[in-house]
């Protein structure tokens, strides 16, 4: 009898941390990942900052390096596209007709970049920026006192508009809502972030609506269709991302904006799991349905469903954070903050670079958003998972110590 | 190549080569140590990745940014010799480093 295989869609952080959680967890079989992308799963995380600026190199992103996989015996095959998932069967095919049986299977495909496709979008010098292939074109087009446009006013565009500032670009973010970071946050921190990009010099406009991109072969302007131009070099579109579901779908597995899974990363096929960006599960703790784009999913959703696998019945149910770093500041989000009534805001969103911001349900803490102030994530977390009662004037109050609320 | 000492909460050692210029934290996560699990992959954003310094070893390791210290008082069990595995760099000087890794982590 031939050992078991367990495979692995998406080369990506989920995946590599499934397939090392697998072996953990006590896998004896064969581990296969395949990704579409060249390389070993990497970070993406710093491709808008370190990778972007140079200072990281292709290796420095991995997460692990060739040998650390190669001893305990994960293998890869990059640079190769899963086209179909016959689940009477369990088989794959690639894209160029290879075919692998598999007796586990893993999706970890993650999501990619919502398109704009307007007049212009396929000049030269309009980009996107998900993986190392893009930065790397945008390389090509960044040097000082280039103009550089960047559509869409989210977390993304605003990493890339500051790193982009450092590197002596003059940057504009084009914003289509009212203000930036509009989907995500409350005008207290969109006023801010707002503040402190002008301040580093980047132009930021809101309700701007683009009609397309003018240039004779390269991008050299954004039109809008109130007839206002942006002269560019390079554009950078970051509109956010969209689950990369369709092999499941077509395989019968329930899609609802991601691959349904269980609280034990379960799709409704007893063999197949899932984990990451591509996924959907039910909270537990928001009680709403959640599709995380996230470190913290992507590690956490990956090893609950390798224990999934190895027949080990653990509960995803980890409190979803996240982290954004623009300039000087680092901004860390604990929870959820959208379903909030009521927030209490800790220090002075209006001067300086340092405050938080609280959010509160029914009385209970379902999120924080820190700006520079480590120790307001740190107790928020355990204040949201451990569900603690706090005063929210001594919390208002900075000059009362954080870690004062725990008592 | 420097070699670190990772023991585990449960007092299970694993010694390690590490490269120099690699994070301590980085030399677990590529070893498949558990008890580091570093979320936000060396950015000093998660403290996910706390250890203990052994005390021979304290005075040879650079101080702490005022982030990390922040970050350092509000993890759970924090002591003197508390770091963030990910802003340690490991050096030729530091061949023989000794770190202990908290259950919380597990």
């Amino acid at each position: 009898m031939t050992e078991p295989c367990c495979i692995v869609i998406g080369a990506s952080h989920a995946g590599a941390q499934l397939a090392v959680s697998l072996r953990q967890q006590g896998w004896e079989g064969r581990i296969l990942v395949i990704g579409d992308e060249p390389f070993l799963p990497y970070n993406r995380p710093p491709l808008s900052k370190t990778f972007l600026s140079g200072e990281k190199h292709v290796d420095d992103l991995l997460i692990r390096p060739e040998a650390q996989y190669e001893k305990v015996a994960i293998e890869f095959l990059l640079g190769q596209r899963v086209v179909e998932i016959d689940r009477h069967n369990k088989t794959l095919t690639l894209s160029h007709g290879e075919i692998f049986k598999y007796d586990k299977l893993a999706l970890t495909t993650g999501s990619r970049v919502r398109t704009l496709d307007i007049t212009g979008s396929d000049l030269r010098g309009v980009l996107y920026l998900r993986d190392i292939n893009d930065v790397e074109q945008i390389r090509h087009f960044v040097g000082p006192n280039k103009k550089a446009v960047i559509v869409g006013g989210g977390y993304i565009g605003l990493e890339t508009a500051a790193m982009l500032c450092k590197l002596g670009l003059a940057v504009t973010v084009l914003e289509a809502g009212e203000r930036i970071l509009n989907r995500v946050t409350v005008p207290a921190l969109s006023a801010f972030y707002t503040r402190v990009h002008n301040e580093e010099g980047v132009q930021i406009e809101t309700d701007v609506d683009i009609s397309g991109f003018g240039g004779q072969n390269r991008v050299q302007e954004v039109q809008c269709n109130d007839g206002r131009v942006y002269p560019a070099d390079l554009v950078i579109i970051g509109i956010g991302v969209l689950p990369n579901t369709e092999l499941a779908e077509a395989a019968g597995l329930v899609v609802e904006n991601g691959i349904r899974v269980d609280a034990h990363c379960l799709t409704i096929d007893p063999d197949i799991v899932a984990a990451g960006d591509c996924t959907n599960h039910h909270n537990a703790f928001y009680q709403c349905d959640l599709r995380l784009e996230s470190v913290q999913n992507a590690m956490d959703q990956a090893k609950v469903a390798a224990a999934t696998l190895c027949n080990k019945a653990i509960q995803y149910n980890a409190l979803p954070w996240f982290w954004s770093d623009q300039y000087d500041i680092k901004l860390q989000i604990a929870g959820i903050s959208s379903g909030h009534e009521e927030l209490v805001l800790r220090g002075e969103p209006e001067s300086g670079r340092k405050f938080s911001v609280f959010y509160f349900r029914q009385d209970k803490m379902i999120a924080v958003d820190a700006i520079n102030s480590p120790q307001e994530f740190m107790i928020g977390k355990q204040i949201i998972s451990k569900g603690l009662k706090v005063d929210k004037i001594m919390l208002a109050d900075s000059s009362v110590p954080i870690r004062d609320l725990l008592q | 190549m420097p070699v670190v000492t990772y023991i585990s909460h449960d007092g299970a050692i694993n010694d390690v080569e590490v490269a120099s210029g690699t994070s301590v934290m980085q030399g677990a996560v590529d070893n498949m140590i558990d008890g580091i699990v570093a979320e936000c992959g060396g950015s000093c954003s998660c403290a996910t990745c706390h250890c203990y310094i052994d005390d021979a070893w304290m005075d040879k390791i650079p101080a702490a940014s005022e982030m990390e210290k922040d970050m350092l008082e509000c993890v759970l069990e924090p002591e003197s010799n508390s770091r963030l595995s990910c802003q340690i760099s490991v050096t030729d000087e530091l061949d023989g480093l000794v770190v202990k890794l908290p259950a919380s982590q597990f």
